[in-house]
């Protein structure tokens, strides 16, 4: 029984976040351009995930339009780098900026409608971004989008220690892994703040939480400022990445990836959503190489965990550590 | 320390509450009956906000407050129950309360501290005197029915409200469980100087507690008064016997 909980206490105490941190920043060292690729897309969309996560795990919004915000950051960021030749930190800063002041102006009227309503809003907010993106020619450059988003400036990588011989986009995935670790730590803060309590309070139960005083509506729209400043970082970091972006970004099939990549992942605990943004990213690359069949296999995989793991692959992989626990007590 | 002015609210073509008046005064335990549909519970949304009213006002503590939002006469010191148990049931009973701790005292805009830390020896002496604090760890929803309520009167009771609204306190309890609430709720009530109005069916319970009735017939007011006054009257005779005028 103490043997037990010496070891539960003690792999408690290891900073999971972080060893899986260094072991991903790691990737580049492994030399495959592929894996680098793979892993920049995967942090990428995590965050873009774990954003989405604050609305549907944390405070209860079923968002079908979070991929507004996304497109939004991406097209402001990759805007002012290629067109104004601004310095990324401001572009990066501006991207979140500019999504943030979207989801407060959307937001606004999105919370004022509850559960269906809520999603049917915006859905619609969001392709409104959408068909902005696709007919602005002059500025988002239409329908061909913008491509040659330019990387940023990150000659001065090459003279820090292991980062010498490194190709640009290994240097960009190290910036990637800074930047989005930061946004990780800053949002996992947020959910364990009296704030993030207060949304967990109005998820279980509304009309109590207006009744101990809370504005509802008002923390509704601070969490959806919240998720759309994070999703307005990721669409930032995923233009250059992509080395472009496009209305696509926007679109509605891109709000029900990222949907499903939460679910899939688990929204009943942080990190679900970047395990499900994980496995999607790499279901999807090993899938498409074998067969063109992609969505069905997704469908099957989605109907599988959905009826035999609720809780998501977080979830099953939860359920599985508890039995084993007292498995091992008994 | 609430003051009731003409209240009127139809739903369609019935009229729910209709030119209803009452006061209460600080310190008094008030309770509210009348038969079912007579418009208890549409009162005390007029009251608590979450309805609009047609006509009338409502004053508390000296303030005009009819049609304000819940969470802003939350802050202005009104607490209620409902009618059915209304509590956070997939959290635990430590944090039923301490998220509510949280809440009334202005700390839910922080996003930046530790929550965790936060009002913990607060929450366990509200959970002590609603005699849950060894149930403390427990998920809420899993409590039997009148520990939901005692929960929910802790909820209530950490935003340290003057006025307390409970819609029937002891609905679905058993006779014991009702005889161990009301007294928990008299003691709370004399040791913290609040002030009571509740609705309830129970006439044992009405007439041994409420020091004031105000009997509520079709959205009207018929009676008013000390309880020996009400249990003579005559309307309320006839609405509650059937006895005919």
């Amino acid at each position: 029984m103490s043997a037990i909980n010496t070891t539960r206490t003690w792999s408690r105490r290891i900073p999971w976040a972080l060893v899986i941190w260094l072991v991903v920043l790691s990737v580049p060292w492994m030399g495959s351009r592929f894996y680098t690729f793979l892993a920049t897309e995967i942090v990428i969309l995590a965050l873009f995930a774990v954003s989405l996560n604050l609305l549907l795990g944390y405070t209860g919004l079923v968002s079908f339009g979070h991929a507004a915000y996304f497109g939004i950051g991406a097209y402001t960021c990759a805007i002012l780098m290629k067109t104004h030749g601004v310095p990324f930190p401001i572009a990066f800063a501006a991207a979140g900026a500019m999504a943030a002041a979207f989801a407060v102006v959307f937001g606004f009227f999105c919370v004022r409608s509850t559960r269906i309503y809520f999603a049917m809003l915006t859905l619609a907010f969001a392709q409104i971004v959408w068909a902005v993106c696709f007919k602005w020619n002059s500025v988002t450059g239409g329908e061909q989008g913008l491509s040659n988003v330019p990387y940023p400036d990150l000659g001065w990588m090459a003279s820090l220690p292991l980062l010498g011989d490194m190709r640009t986009a290994d240097h960009y995935f190290v910036l990637v892994m800074v930047l989005a670790g930061i946004c990780f730590l800053v949002l996992r803060r947020v959910v364990a703040s009296p704030f993030g309590r207060m949304l967990t309070a109005i998820r279980e139960n509304p009309e109590r939480a207006e009744f101990v005083g809370l504005n509802v509506r008002g923390y509704q729209l601070a969490a959806f400022a919240i998720a759309g400043t994070f999703a307005g970082f990721a669409g930032a970091l995923f233009g250059i990445f992509n080395r472009g972006v496009f209305p696509d970004f926007a679109y509605w099939s891109k709000s029900a990836e990222v949907l499903i990549m939460t679910i899939l992942g688990g929204m009943g605990s942080f990190w679900g959503p970047a395990v499900g943004a994980a496995a999607l990213a790499l279901l999807s690359h090993q899938i498409t190489t074998v067969t063109q069949y992609w969505p069905l296999v997704l469908g099957v995989v989605l109907i599988v965990l959905l009826f035999a793991f609720p809780g998501g692959i977080a979830g099953a992989l939860g359920s599985v550590r508890t039995r084993l626990r007292r498995h091992r007590r008994a | 320390m609430l003051e009731v002015r003409n209240l009127r609210r139809a739903f369609g073509g019935v009229t729910a509450i209709d030119d209803v008046s009452f006061t209460i005064d600080r310190g008094q335990i008030v309770a509210i009956i009348g038969p079912n549909g007579a418009g208890k519970s549409t009162l005390f949304n007029l009251i608590t906000g979450h309805l609009r009213s047609d006509a009338g006002t409502v004053r508390f503590r000296d303030r005009d407050v009819t049609g304000m939002a819940p969470h802003r006469l939350c802050a202005l010191g009104m607490g209620r129950s409902f009618q059915r148990t209304n509590i956070f049931p997939r959290l635990t009973v430590f944090d039923n309360v301490q998220y509510a701790l949280i809440a009334h005292r202005g700390r839910g805009r922080d996003v930046w501290s530790h929550a965790d830390a936060l009002f913990r020896d607060e929450a366990e002496g509200l959970l002590r005197d609603v005699k849950l604090l060894d149930k403390a760890a427990m998920v809420a929803g899993t409590l039997s029915h009148g520990n939901q309520k005692q929960l929910e009167l802790g909820i209530a009771l950490a935003g340290s409200p003057q006025l307390l609204l409970l819609d029937e306190p002891t609905a679905g309890m058993s006779a014991a469980e009702t005889r161990d609430s009301m007294a928990l709720l008299g003691r709370i009530a004399a040791e913290r100087d609040l002030t009571l109005l509740f609705t309830e069916h129970d006439m044992n319970v009405v007439f041994s507690t409420a020091q004031r009735i105000v009997v509520l017939h079709q959205g009207r007011v018929i009676a008013e008064g000390a309880p020996e006054a009400i249990r003579s009257d005559v309307d309320v005779r006839r609405v509650y016997l059937g006895e005919r005028r």
